[in-house]
């Protein structure tokens, strides 16, 4: 496995120090239409900062964030040695590229040093029938975490009822309460379903999603670009500064309900969203 | 374009207006969550505070030098900010996201501003950091938390909240809610 480790380690490096594609993309043809001179300014540092950071490959945040795995493991290989390999992995990455240590124990208050704990890394692991082990790592930054948000339809305050309209109000609620504080322009994942531990789950996942990648769900499809339509007209803007560039993306996933339950699950990413994949 | 040299004096902070742009030369400290509440519960002497700026940020740093270090959310440290302004002297606060009436109330008192600098552009900013001048609660606080003590040139920021009562974030909600009544559903 010592291979696979530090397979795992140059993912680590290639993820904190570089944004994929579509989302650099994404960030420069929101700078070649912004209008408003501070925003366009800060696209401008943002732009430079993704560049430098590429070249000396060092953490272009320096919130290197919670690193959530997702793994597909195939029959042959177990599914514990695969969690071992990714917890080394975590300790060698955070001295050698290196991560900010982030993983803080609630109880004794104590920085681990190296970026392992209780559930840190976030790992989910998956069994595939395929012959190929597929590890996708996002490295999920606190200050956009700490804006994400849950709702229970109806809401009577956002009179949001318990139909995509009124997970719409909910979004825009999201969106007003964030404001400039997660590093906007955001790219936004959201559920919907009636289970909450897997509202949570499916809100982030949608952030492994290409950007440009549609849903194959007609309805949902439309919502997603209405949601877009619509946060960025409020005029928050890159680092909420105003201006047109308030999300790069919404990206919308379900998981039937129970009848008593409709929750709505939102996750943030900031600007900065930083997503790999190693196929072994 | 305004270029400022710490330490700041109180006249020259506040002619300054939210929506300009400043460089910053010379002494940033970064605080953050745990060193804002230990200095609220502990009051230890920090001269250096005296007329400073300070900055919301949790560096990456390997081999005394500072590799990554952009703002971190100052929302956080609203629950402290307007006491450390009055008890330190504290002129500058650099940080992201904006905070809240309280800090806003010791800006106008004490004449002292709120700035942003870029979330996120890490590798740029620390690019402008030239020395490490001294660190303090490393031991205790870790890396992201410690008390650094930065020699800057040319840091860019935004004033974003200034000592008249200017305050982009709040302007900027304020237009956003306005503008989501608007909104067909």
């Amino acid at each position: 496995m010592l291979k696979l480790r530090d397979g795992i380690v140059e993912l680590y490096r290639k993820v904190a120090s570089s944004l994929p594609k579509d989302v650099e993309e994404s960030l420069k043809l929101a700078f070649e239409k912004e209008k408003e001179p501070a925003a366009r300014e800060n696209l401008g540092i943002i732009l430079k900062n993704i560049k430098m950071a590429r070249q000396k490959e060092l953490p272009l945040c320096q919130d290197t964030g919670i690193p959530v795995f997702y793994v597909k493991v195939p029959r042959c290989l177990g599914q514990e040695r695969i969690k071992e390999t990714i917890l080394e992995a975590t300790r060698i990455a955070t001295e050698k590229i290196p991560l900010r240590p982030n993983s803080v124990d609630v109880l004794t208050e104590k920085n681990t040093g190296d970026n392992t704990g209780k559930d840190f890394p976030v790992i989910h692991l998956e069994e595939t029938e395929e012959e190929h082990l597929v590890i996708e790592l996002l490295l999920k930054g606190g200050g956009s975490e700490n804006i994400g948000c849950f709702y229970k339809l109806p809401d009577e305050d956002l009179r949001a009822e318990r139909n995509l309209e009124g997970v719409k109000r909910t979004v825009i609620d999201a969106v007003l309460k964030a404001q400039g504080k997660g590093c906007p322009p955001y790219i936004i994942g959201i559920a919907i379903g009636g289970s909450r531990e897997h509202v949570a789950y499916l809100s982030k996942s949608q952030l492994l999603r290409r950007l440009n990648e549609d849903t194959p769900e007609p309805l949902l499809k439309e919502l997603e670009a209405s949601l877009f339509r619509d946060i960025n007209s409020l005029g928050i803007g890159v680092m909420g500064l105003g201006g047109t560039n308030t999300c790069l993306g919404v990206k919308i996933g379900v998981s039937s309900r129970h009848p008593a339950s409709y929750f709505v699950d939102i996750t943030f990413s900031c600007w900065a969203l930083r997503r790999g994949r190693l196929i072994w | 374009m305004v270029r400022l040299t710490t330490p700041l004096n109180e006249s020259t902070v506040r002619t300054l207006r939210a929506g300009e742009t400043v460089l910053i030369n010379g002494l940033i400290i970064t605080a953050r969550d745990r060193v804002h509440k230990y200095l609220m519960e502990n009051k230890p002497d920090i001269p250096e505070l005296k007329n400073s700026v300070i900055y919301h940020s949790g560096p990456i740093v390997r081999n005394s030098k500072v590799i990554s270090a952009g703002p971190t959310t100052s929302a956080r440290l609203e629950p402290y900010e307007a006491e450390l302004i009055g008890l330190y002297g504290i002129k500058a606060i650099i940080g992201k996201g904006g905070m809240g009436e309280r800090t806003q109330e010791a800006l106008r008192h004490y004449g002292a501003v709120y700035l942003q600098a870029t979330g996120g552009a890490a590798v740029y900013l620390a690019e402008k950091i030239k020395r490490i001048v001294d660190v303090r609660f490393l031991e205790e606080f870790g890396m992201a938390e410690a008390m650094w003590f930065f020699e800057v040139e040319d840091f860019p920021a935004i004033v974003t909240m200034d000592s008249q009562g200017g305050n982009l974030h709040r302007e900027i909600e304020a237009s956003s809610k306005a503008l989501a009544l608007n909104l067909k559903f």
